[in-house]
C-alpha cells in the first residue's frame, strides 16, 4: 500500500506541479494516473521512488515514511520502467537486465541466469540476450525495460508512459503482455499515461488528474464510464461525444453491438454464469 | 634551397643519433616531459570535467577560465614561473599543463553532457549511487570525447615542449634553440622535423585509441543509423531509374 497525505510539490522556479494530493494506492493491483501533459502525473509517480521529493505532506509505503528512507536503497526495492526504455547503450540486453541485482551483490552468473528467465517472462527470445539496445526494435527495447524493472522482484513497479513511444500495433501487444504478466505476478503497479483507453484497459483503479495533481475522479473503468463525475471527465473519457456509445442492431437473426463509426463491436448474448 | 637537403643530411648523420645529445635521448626526454604534463593536466582537467559534467555546476566559470588559459602567452608564462620557482622542470610542466588542461576539461564535460539525459535518469531511478552513475554510465559513455581531449592536449604539448630548451633543459627543442644563434640551419630544421614526426605519430596512436574506446553498443547504434539510411537512398535511386 502506498499512501499520499496532502502531498505538494513546488519546483525551485515556482511552478506548483502538485497541490495537496492525497490518495491510497492498494497493493497488488494496477493503479493508472491519467491526464493531459502538465497535470503532475509523472511528478507524483517519481515521488514514490524519491526521484522527486515533495515540498509538503508525506508519503508512506506500508508503514514506512519514505522521507526517512535512503533514496538509493528505496529505489533498489522499486522497479522503474520509462518511456524511452532508458537502457544503458553500452551494455548488452542481459547486462542491462542484471544491472540492479548485481549492484546489490548478486553474483554475475546467478544474475544472468535470472535475467534469462525474465526475458522469457516478458516474451523476448533468449537469443537477443547478447545484443545491444540499439540492435533491438522499439518494442523489444521496452520489453527489456520491463524485464529490468522486474529484475529485483520488486513489490512495486512504476511505469512512466512505458508504451508511449511505440507504434499502435506493438503498443497493443505490450499492453496484453503486461496484463498477462500482472495476472501472474500481481505486483503493485503504478502506471502513468495520457491515453484514457490504455488506462481503462490496464487499470484496476483509474485516477483522472487535472493540472496541479488534482484528482477529478478515481475508480474502476466501469464506475468512471457509467457515472462520470463531471463534464471534464465525461469529455475526457469520450462519454459526451458518443465515442463510447454502442447501439444494438439485428443482423442475420443475431443481436450485435455497433460502434459510432458503424463497425460491429461484438455480438450480444444473454449473461451466462461464469465458469470461475 | 639546399636547406632541406642539409637538414636531411643532418638527420641521417649517425653522429647525431649517439650520446646524451643524440636524437634518441632528446626524443625520450621530450616524451617524458609530455607524459608528466599529461598526467598532471589529466588529474586536474579530467577530475574537474567529471565534476562539472556530472553536477552541471561551475560550467560557466569553466568556459571562461579555459578560454582565458588558452589565450595566455606560453613563453612569457614560462619566464614568469622560472623567475618565481627557479630554473628546473617544474615551471616547464606547469606551463605545458596550462595548455593541456582546457582541451581535457572541455572534452570531459562535453562528453558527459552529450549523454542522453534519460539514460542517466534511468540509472539513478534504478538505484545507482552518484559514484556508480559516474563510473558505470557517464565515464564509459564519455570516454571517446575524453580521449579526444587527451589527443589534442598531447598534440599541443608535444609541439610546445620545445620551449623546455629555453631554461635550458632537454628535449627536442635543444636542437632548435641551441643552433639558432649558431645559424646552423640544418640542425634547426632537422630538430623541427623530428618534433613534427613525433607529433604525427603520437596523434595517430591516439586516433586509434579513440576509436577503440567507443563501446560496441554505441558503435552498433551508429552503424544501425547508417544501414537504416541506406535502403531509403536505394529506393530513391530505384525511383529515378
Amino acid at each position: 500500500m502506498i499512501q499520499f497525505d496532502h502531498v505538494s510539490k513546488t519546483f525551485p522556479d515556482g511552478t506548483r506541479a502538485v497541490d495537496d494530493f492525497s490518495l491510497t494506492i492498494p497493493s497488488r493491483q494496477t493503479t493508472v494516473f491519467v491526464g493531459s501533459s502538465g497535470c503532475g502525473k509523472t511528478t507524483i509517480l517519481r515521488m514514490i521512488n524519491r526521484m522527486v521529493d515533495p515540498t509538503g505532506g508525506s508519503i508512506h509505503i506500508d508503514d514506512d515514511d519514505i522521507a526517512t528512507l535512503n533514496p538509493v536503497t528505496l529505489r533498489r526495492r522499486i522497479g522503474y520502467v520509462m518511456q524511452n526504455s532508458g537502457l544503458l547503450p553500452h551494455r548488452t540486453v542481459i547486462d542491462n537486465v542484471a544491472t540492479v541485482p548485481m549492484l546489490t551483490g548478486v553474483k554475475k552468473s546467478a544474475a544472468h541466469a535470472a535475467a534469462l528467465d525474465l526475458l522469457d517472462t516478458v516474451g523476448l527470445d533468449r537469443a537477443l540476450a547478447d545484443r545491444y539496445p540499439a540492435q533491438l526494435s522499439g518494442g523489444q527495447q521496452q520489453r527489456v525495460g520491463v524485464a529490468r524493472g522486474l529484475a529485483i522482484d520488486p513489490n512495486i513497479l512504476l511505469m512512466d508512459e512505458p508504451f508511449g513511444a511505440v507504434d499502435p500495433i506493438v503498443r497493443r501487444e505490450l499492453q496484453q503482455e503486461l496484463l498477462r504478466i500482472q495476472s501472474k505476478l500481481a505486483k503493485t503497479i503504478v502506471f502513468v499515461t495520457h491515453d484514457i483507453d490504455e488506462a481503462f484497459l490496464l487499470g484496476d483503479n483509474v485516477v483522472i488528474l487535472r493540472p496541479g495533481g488534482h484528482i477529478v475522479q478515481a475508480g474502476s473503468a466501469d464506475e468512471i464510464i457509467s457515472a462520470p463525475a463531471d463534464d471534464f471527465v465525461a469529455d475526457f473519457v469520450g462519454a459526451n461525444d458518443g465515442k463510447r456509445d454502442l447501439t444494438v442492431r439485428e443482423r442475420n437473426g443475431r443481436r450485435v453491438a455497433v460502434d459510432p463509426s458503424g463497425r460491429i463491436a461484438g455480438v450480444l448474448r444473454a449473461e451466462q454464469p461464469s465458469d470461475a | 634551397m639546399s636547406l632541406f637537403a642539409d637538414a636531411f643530411a643532418w638527420l641521417f648523420d649517425a653522429a647525431n643519433w649517439a650520446g646524451p645529445n643524440g636524437i634518441p635521448i632528446r626524443t625520450l626526454e621530450h616524451l617524458l616531459y609530455t607524459l608528466v604534463t599529461l598526467v598532471a593536466a589529466g588529474v586536474v582537467g579530467v577530475t574537474l570535467g567529471l565534476y562539472i559534467g556530472h553536477t552541471g555546476k561551475l560550467r560557466g566559470a569553466a568556459v571562461i577560465v579555459t578560454g582565458s588559459l588558452r589565450a595566455l602567452p606560453t613563453l612569457g608564462l614560462l619566464f614568469l614561473f622560472a623567475l618565481w620557482l627557479g630554473i628546473g622542470l617544474t615551471p616547464v610542466i606547469i606551463v605545458l599543463a596550462i595548455l593541456a588542461v582546457p582541451p581535457l576539461l572541455a572534452g570531459t564535460y562535453s562528453g558527459i553532457e552529450a549523454i542522453e539525459r534519460s539514460t542517466v535518469d534511468a540509472a539513478r531511478a534504478m538505484g545507482m549511487t552518484e559514484w556508480q552513475i559516474l563510473a558505470k554510465v557517464e565515464i564509459p559513455l564519455a570516454m571517446p570525447l575524453i580521449v579526444s581531449g587527451l589527443r589534442s592536449a598531447a598534440l599541443q604539448v608535444i609541439a610546445t615542449a620545445t620551449i623546455a630548451a629555453y631554461l635550458p633543459l632537454g628535449g627536442l627543442g635543444r636542437f632548435v634553440f641551441d643552433n639558432l644563434s649558431l645559424r646552423r640551419w640544418d640542425a634547426v630544421i632537422g630538430g623541427a622535423i623530428v618534433v613534427t614526426v613525433l607529433a604525427l605519430i603520437v596523434d595517430g596512436l591516439f586516433a586509434l585509441l579513440e576509436r577503440s574506446v567507443v563501446s560496441r553498443g554505441v558503435r552498433a547504434a551508429r552503424s544501425r543509423d547508417g544501414s537504416a539510411a541506406q535502403p531509403a537512398r536505394k529506393s530513391v535511386a530505384a525511383d529515378a531509374a
